[in-house]
């Protein structure tokens, strides 16, 4: 088992014939992710790979395949477009990796996907992969393997990380999902633990946080009213400088709020692990998953 | 990216928001000019991106052409937070009956443009909201539909009991409203809001923040983009598709991906070292950017060891290992550098590294304690 995505999945790639989305669609492939249909428009008919069709519209895609999810790889200016066009053609699980979305797109985005009972993963995020069953987006499946650990970040390359560690020691992922690093994001922290909750294949649970917002702490509440599995938790950005923008749209201290230390401090007080360090997730997974 | 206040007001202006005159000048003798075409008391105001410039003297009130020659040439001399200023608005002083604050921002827990005012204005808005929180409003806003004119005027009343000063506000709102979505702004500002003795209602003061996602289908307002208010490091960094902010540490950091390079910050912190700066390669590889990136991490003096921290995904280890070859071929690297990479085409990047008399570590904290030790001996 897992969350999200896993062996029912049945995908769509929208913009397939693109630099980016032809290579991560090949990835997924080997990988054995059953990509189901391909969308670029002005490319129906083709062939991707002798083995995926290419449609001119998701719609179209959906209707002739049974796709139910899309992963979309679309340039930044065509991405909150592609995000409708998925949701509209009744898609109900929605991958969206694209980076440099503007917010404001997003506030009218994220309503409408709701409205049409889809579930959006990212802007800007890495996507997810349930180890050996399904990987939709640009996880690296080498590092992953499968286990119970269920994986939680907002953020790319800091995940490998972790995964990387988890792995190297025997301990596997049920699903690593990466909700991005975006201000505006349509799956959080929250949604994730709560499926990971409700999964019977995930024993434990690592989340992944950095500076920027308050989406950390409103986690440490759920995790303290309702998630009884493990968590251990990283905060990254300790020595991040308040106001500056660190890489991620979402990851600035604004005031007082945001900082590493306040999440750490909430994370504490819910009763989460928090590792001062990558390597830590180990030990710490390990004290945890023997209390009972 | 960050506006200047005159900026601000101009295109405030231009969404129909009533802002008094106001002229930028460069030099003292430009802001005498100014002020005598106004023939009243000035206010000189420091155009610099730093919040705080009243504490730091960087606004003066002026009676007469004169005087703004002097308060010109005192703020033209100040640095705010580290900046220079090299530019000051002129700007006739108003007649003040009540000061408000009206903002709105994109609120991440109601992923809502948020609407907010408070009697309480021409003071920190964030101080307010901590001491008196009970004196902020606000109206999460439907993108989709807008803000409306029952919910402006609602918020209006808030600020003035009277339907006349109230309409005004609401009319205000509405266009501030507009400008935001039409600048793709991530946070708008007017503080103080004030009302005039006649009953008239005036933005005194402008603050606009552009989310950096705006900038490529919005040139008009990307060319407002003031360099000269950066560090020319952080500008070169942009120019080469790097993300890099300069610290005070000595140890330069190389890393791909923003929260693996906050962490790898962290953990150089944790070893005892302090971090120069904060540097996102990005994530495709391309052997250009490395050899950027480290001309730019040598640059700065304070750096005493050079840490790469690349955990291969999209990024190929081989293209970074190319990049840092290349890198020594073209600039001189008087530093120690210690090399982390792991991930895709690992195997290829320690060939390429070896060949070149680099050595690479695969453990993240193993590289990070190696190029503290470095940069404290160094």
């Amino acid at each position: 088992m897992s969350v999200f995505i896993n062996h029912d999945t049945r995908l769509v790639v929208q913009g397939i014939t693109g630099r980016d989305g032809s290579f991560h669609a090949r990835q997924m492939l080997e990988y054995g992710t059953a990509i189901v249909a391909g969308v670029t428009p002005g490319k129906g008919g083709q062939t991707f790979e002798q083995r995926v069709p290419v449609f001119n519209t998701v719609a179209e895609a959906a209707r002739e395949t049974g796709a139910n999810a899309s992963v979309i790889y679309v340039p930044a200016g065509f991405a909150a477009d592609a995000i409708y066009e998925a949701a509209d053609a009744g898609l109900k699980m929605i991958v969206c990796i694209t980076e440099g979305i503007p917010v404001l797109d997003m506030t009218r985005v994220l309503p409408y996907v709701r409205e049409r009972g889809a579930r959006l993963l990212g802007p800007n995020c890495p996507g997810a992969i349930s180890p050996g069953e399904c990987k939709v987006g640009i996880i690296p499946g080498q590092i992953c393997r499968p286990g119970s650990i269920g994986v939680v970040s907002r953020s790319g390359t800091l995940t490998y990380e972790i995964v990387h560690q988890l792995s190297g020691a025997g301990l596997g992922q049920s699903t690593c999902v990466g909700i991005g690093g975006d201000p505006l994001i349509g799956t959080s922290f929250v949604d994730c633990l709560e499926a990971f909750q409700n999964d019977p294949a995930t024993e434990a649970i690592v989340m992944i946080g950095e500076i920027g917002g308050t989406d950390e702490q409103t986690a440490a509440r759920a995790v303290r009213e309702r998630i009884t599995k493990p968590v251990v938790g990283f905060i990254a950005g300790q020595t991040a400088p308040p106001g500056r923008r660190m890489g991620h749209a979402g990851a600035i201290i604004s005031g007082s709020s945001g900082t590493a230390a306040e999440k750490m401090a909430a994370f504490r007080d819910a009763g989460i692990a928090v590792m001062n360090r990558p390597a830590d997730v180990v030990p710490l997974i390990r004290e945890r998953r023997s209390i009972p | 990216m960050n506006l200047h206040e005159y900026q601000a007001r101009a295109l405030l202006k231009g969404a129909g928001i009533p802002v008094p005159d106001g002229e930028v000048a460069e030099t003292a003798e430009q802001a005498a000019a100014i002020a005598g075409r106004f023939g009243r008391a000035v206010v000189v105001k420091a155009q610099v991106h730093a919040g705080g410039r009243g504490k730091a003297g960087g606004v003066k009130l002026a009676r007469d052409a004169a005087e703004a020659r002097e308060r010109a040439r005192d703020i033209l001399r100040l640095r705010i937070k580290g900046l220079p200023v090299k530019k000051v608005l002129v700007a006739p002083a108003a007649d003040i009956a009540s000061e408000s604050y009206l903002g709105i921002i994109v609120d991440r827990a109601t992923q809502c443009p948020v609407v907010m005012v408070s009697p309480a204005g021409g003071v920190d808005i964030e101080e307010v909201a901590a001491a008196t929180p009970e004196k902020i409003f606000r109206t999460a806003v439907d993108a989709r539909y807008g803000l409306l004119p029952h919910q402006a005027l609602g918020l209006a009343f808030r600020l003035y009991p009277d339907l006349a000063r109230a309409r005004q506000a609401a009319a205000i709102m509405r266009q501030l409203y507009q400008a935001f979505f039409a600048t793709g702004a991530s946070l708008v500002e007017i503080n103080p809001l004030i009302s005039t003795p006649e009953g008239a209602v005036v933005a005194l003061d402008a603050k606009l923040v552009v989310d950096d996602n705006e900038l490529e289908r919005r040139p008009q307002i990307a060319a407002l983009r003031d360099a000269s208010a950066e560090l020319e490091a952080e500008i070169r960094a942009r120019a080469a598709g790097l993300s890099y902010i300069q610290l005070s540490g000595n140890v330069g950091c190389c890393v791909n991906g923003a929260g693996l390079a906050m962490a790898t910050m962290d953990l150089v912190k944790y070893y005892g070292g302090e971090p120069a700066n904060f540097l996102d390669i990005g994530g495709s590889s391309n052997p250009q950017k490395v050899v950027d990136a480290l001309t730019i991490i040598s640059a700065d003096r304070n750096v005493r060891s050079i840490l790469f921290n690349i955990f291969g995904g999209i990024t190929r280890c081989d293209d970074v290992a190319n990049g840092i070859v290349a890198a020594t071929r073209q600039i001189t690297l008087d530093r120690p550098i210690v090399i982390r990479l792991t991930g895709t085409n690992e195997a290829l990047a320690v060939d390429i590294l070896k060949g070149a008399g680099f050595s690479a570590l695969t453990d993240m904290d193993e590289a990070v304690q190696q190029a503290v030790r470095l940069g404290a001996a160094g």
